[in-house]
């Protein structure tokens, strides 16, 4: 197909549509709407797979926006509204998993990959070096059969 | 010593195929409830054949119920109502229907066509108990014990092969300890 500029005008033109139905909801300060998104933004849609709330238009997302929402209206803190929606819907609700005996590993794991590939990285490096100092590569009587060697094959070309 | 050190990347990867063998098969979309082992939320919810009965908690004492969450406008809903039917009819399981964000003209309609396994029908069109029960997607199938705690909840269509073998030991094991 040939290129068009007004095709490509037209389709930029249509890309707005595809937003979603936004909702309105009332915050008296921008630091309590900030407070209501990065709660939305970490909260994970049951239904669907991986989608926060704040993306999924799932019904069940936007009843869980709700109840954020009217639960912030109500006074209650970060902790309190996650752990509502946890107490209904499990702990697959959270992005971040709270750190306990049970998901101890889990959040140290990458650190401890990290340091265990460090220290087979230094095991390899401090062996090599160690085997280049303490073996000489050459002991003096070879060296002398070397030489020898060299000599002879100077002489002969 | 050092030969055996060789066979360290086989273990790890033989472990690594172990475990996401296991995973394999499992159903990603089905949670366990949050609520196993707690009692049904508080709630007061009107009948939906009688509005002016109020329903509470107090619907679950004394015997183990099935909680059936559905609607009218779930597809599923309507696939495994005939099972519910059966259920009812011959097995004799107690049945309580949550009617979730539906209407009552659209949820009577549904009976009507359908039949009633419902012993009672707890009418929900906001969804209030369903929120607080976790529900994510109708239809849902609990079993509630006689103390009104929850025992167990499927997710998805209840069929000859669910009820088999996964709601009856659960069922059988609530009527065993109350």
């Amino acid at each position: 197909m040939r290129f068009s500029p007004l095709l490509l005008v037209i389709w930029l033109l249509a890309l707005p549509v595809q937003a979603e139905v936004p909702e309105f909801y009332d915050f008296s300060t921008r630091a309590e709407e900030q407070r209501y998104r990065d709660l939305i933004a970490e909260l994970r849609c049951p239904k669907c797979q991986n989608q926060n709330i704040a993306d999924s238009n799932a019904p069940i997302s936007k009843d869980m926006r709700d109840e954020v929402y009217r639960m912030m209206q109500a006074g209650a803190s970060n902790d309190e509204i996650v752990g509502a929606l946890v107490a209904r819907f499990g702990e697959f609700v959270q992005y971040k998993p709270p750190v306990d005996r049970r998901t101890i590993l889990l959040w140290a794991f990458p650190a401890i990959a990290v340091i265990g590939g460090f220290l087979i990285v230094a095991g390899v490096v401090m062996r090599s070096g160690r085997r280049e100092t303490q073996e000489p590569v050459l002991s003096p009587e070879e060296k002398a059969r070397v030489e020898q060697l060299l000599a002879d094959k100077d002489r002969s070309s | 010593m050092k030969r055996l050190l060789l066979f360290l990347p086989l273990v790890f990867a033989v472990a690594i195929g172990v475990f996401l063998f296991a995973g394999i098969g499992k159903d990603p979309t089905k949670l366990e409830s949050a609520l196993i082992g707690k009692p049904v939320p508080r709630f007061e919810l009107q009948d939906l054949h009688a509005p002016e009965r109020m329903l509470d908690n107090s619907v679950f004492e004394g015997q183990v119920s099935l909680l059936n969450v559905w609607g009218e406008w779930c597809p599923a809903c309507w696939d495994e109502h005939g099972y519910l039917m059966h259920l009812a009819q011959y097995e004799g399981v107690r049945i309580v229907g949550l009617n979730y964000k539906d209407q009552r003209e659209t949820a009577f309609s549904f009976l009507r066509k359908l039949g009633d396994p419902y012993e009672t029908v707890i009418y929900d069109p906001r969804g209030s108990l369903g929120f607080d029960l976790g529900v994510y997607g109708a239809p849902e199938t609990y079993v509630i014990d006689a103390e009104g705690i929850v025992r167990y909840r499927h997710v998805g269509v209840v069929n000859e092969r669910v009820w088999r073998e996964i709601l009856l030991p659960v069922v059988n094991q609530a009527k065993g300890n109350s």
